[in-house]
C-alpha cells in the first residue's frame, strides 16, 4: 500500500438530478452548518426540495414537469 | 441455518436430495416439474421458488443439514438448471412487452450517448411498471401485525441484502466495475461494520421484536418474495446475466428511496422504536445515491463499453419491477382479505 495522498474532491452533476461529490469530508448548507460526509459517495439537492438537506431524497423525481 | 419445511413435491424432492447428500435424480425432478398444472404462475409458487430457493442458498450460506460439497454437484446443478429455465422462459414472457415498448420509445423520443438512451429506457420502464402502492398503504394504514409481517418477509433479502451483486463484480470491467465497488462498499458499512446493511436490518428486526438469525423467515416467505430474491440469485450467478443483473441492481435502487421515507414514516406512526426506522430512513439517503451510481455509472458505463448488453439490462430492470410488483400485490391481497400472518401475531 502507498502512503494516501490527498485526492481532489470530484463534483458530477447528474442530469436532471442530484450533484454526486467524492472524496469530501465536510459539506456546507446554505445557513453555513456543517454536515459531515459519512458514505464514499453522497449526492447533494440541487431542486431545494429535499426534506433531509443537504442530501437528495429522491424528490426531485416527483416535482421535474 | 437448517434446510425450510417443504411446501410441495419440488422442494420436496430437492429437500430429500439434498439431506442424502446424492442430490435428486433429474429424471425424477423433470416429471415432478411436469406435473405443475399449466395454469400454474411458477413466479408466485410457493414450491417451485421455495425449491429454487434452497438450491440458491447452497451458494451463499448453506445449510447446517447439507453437505457443503452438493454446491458444486452436478445432479444438484442439473435440477437447479431445470427450475432456471422454466424461471427464465416465464420471466422474459411476462417482461417481453414492455421491454420493446421502452426501446421503442426512446429510439423515437431520444437521441444521443448510449448511456443517456438507457437512462430513458429504465426511466420509462420504472414509469410504466410501478407496482401496487405498498409503501403508502404501510404508511398510513398498516397494522402492527401487518408491518411486523412485510418486516420478516423482506428480512429473506434485507438478511443478505447486496450479496448477490457481489458475484457480478469480477464478471464486469473498467468503469462499471469500479462504479458496482463503490456502491457496494457503502451497502458493506463503508469501513465500519456496525453500518453493515444486513446488520442494520437485523438492528431493525431485533427492535422490533422479530428473529434476527439469518434464514428465520423464509418459511414464512409467499412464493412471490422468494421469487423476487431468486431473480437475483439466477441473473447474479450466471456470467451471460450480468448485464440484466445490472439492470436488475438499477430497477431496485431507483425505486427505493421514495418507499423507504414511507415505510419509516408508518414504522414511527405505530410507534415502533427508532432503531426500527432507522434501516429504511438510511435508505432515503443512500438509495438515492445508489439509483444515480446504477444508472449511470454501472449500467451507462456497461453499455457504453459493451453496447450489445443494452437489451439485457432492460431485461433485468424489467424483471425487478415485475416480481417486486408481484410480491407486493400478494402482501397488499392477503391483508386485504383478512389473512393473520403468525409473524406478527407472535411479535
Amino acid at each position: 500500500m502507498s502512503p494516501r495522498t490527498p485526492q481532489p474532491v470530484q463534483v458530477e452533476p447528474c442530469p436532471d438530478g442530484p450533484v454526486l461529490v467524492r472524496g469530501a469530508d465536510v459539506v456546507l448548507d446554505a445557513d453555513g452548518r456543517e454536515h459531515e460526509v459519512t458514505r464514499p459517495v453522497v449526492a447533494l439537492c440541487t431542486c431545494g426540495r429535499t426534506q433531509r438537506e443537504p442530501w437528495c431524497d429522491g424528490t426531485h423525481k416527483f416535482v421535474r414537469d | 441455518m437448517r434446510l425450510p419445511r417443504p411446501r410441495g413435491p419440488l422442494s420436496a424432492l430437492t429437500a430429500t436430495g439434498l439431506i442424502s447428500g446424492v442430490g435428486t435424480s433429474t429424471d425424477r425432478f423433470t416429471s415432478a416439474l411436469d406435473e405443475l398444472p399449466p395454469s400454474r404462475d411458477v413466479l408466485a409458487d410457493d414450491d417451485f421458488q421455495l425449491s429454487l430457493w434452497m438450491l440458491y442458498e447452497l451458494h451463499y450460506r448453506g445449510f447446517d443439514d447439507v453437505d457443503p460439497e452438493l454446491e458444486w454437484d452436478p445432479r444438484v446443478l442439473a435440477c437447479r438448471r431445470l427450475l432456471e429455465r422454466r424461471f427464465e422462459q416465464e420471466l422474459r414472457f411476462r417482461t417481453e412487452a414492455q421491454v420493446h415498448k421502452a426501446r421503442k420509445q426512446a429510439q423515437t423520443g431520444r437521441s444521443g450517448a448510449p448511456a443517456d438512451v438507457l437512462a430513458a429506457e429504465l426511466g420509462w420502464l420504472i414509469e410504466h411498471m410501478e407496482g401496487p402502492r405498498l409503501a403508502p398503504y404501510l404508511q398510513r394504514e398498516a397494522s402492527r401485525e401487518e408491518l411486523l409481517e412485510f418486516l420478516a418477509v423482506r428480512s429473506v433479502y434485507h438478511l443478505k441484502e447486496s450479496d448477490p451483486q457481489s458475484f457480478v463484480l469480477p464478471r464486469v470491467g473498467g468503469g462499471a466495475k469500479v462504479a458496482l465497488a463503490e456502491l457496494q462498499y457503502d451497502e458493506y458499512g463503508a469501513g465500519r461494520a456496525p453500518r453493515l446493511h444486513q446488520t442494520l436490518y437485523g438492528d431493525a428486526l431485533e427492535a422490533a421484536g422479530l428473529e434476527r438469525t439469518y434464514g428465520a423467515y423464509v418459511e414464512h416467505a409467499p412464493g412471490s418474495t422468494l421469487a423476487s430474491n431468486n431473480v437475483m440469485s439466477l441473473l447474479c450467478l450466471h456470467r451471460r446475466h450480468r448485464a440484466a443483473a445490472l439492470g436488475h441492481l438499477a430497477a431496485f435502487e431507483a425505486t427505493s428511496s421514495a418507499p423507504c421515507r414511507k415505510i419509516a414514516a408508518g414504522i414511527e406512526r405505530l410507534g415502533f422504536s427508532e432503531v426500527v426506522a432507522a434501516y429504511w430512513r438510511e435508505h432515503v439517503e443512500a438509495d438515492a445515491v445508489h439509483e444515480q451510481l446504477a444508472i449511470r455509472d454501472v449500467c451507462g458505463r456497461l453499455v457504453a463499453d459493451e453496447p450489445a448488453l443494452h437489451e439485457d439490462v432492460l431485461f433485468g430492470a424489467a424483471c425487478c419491477l415485475y416480481l417486486d410488483a408481484l410480491a407486493a400485490t400478494h402482501l397488499l391481497d392477503g391483508w386485504q382479505a383478512g389473512r393473520r400472518s403468525p409473524v406478527g401475531a407472535g411479535a
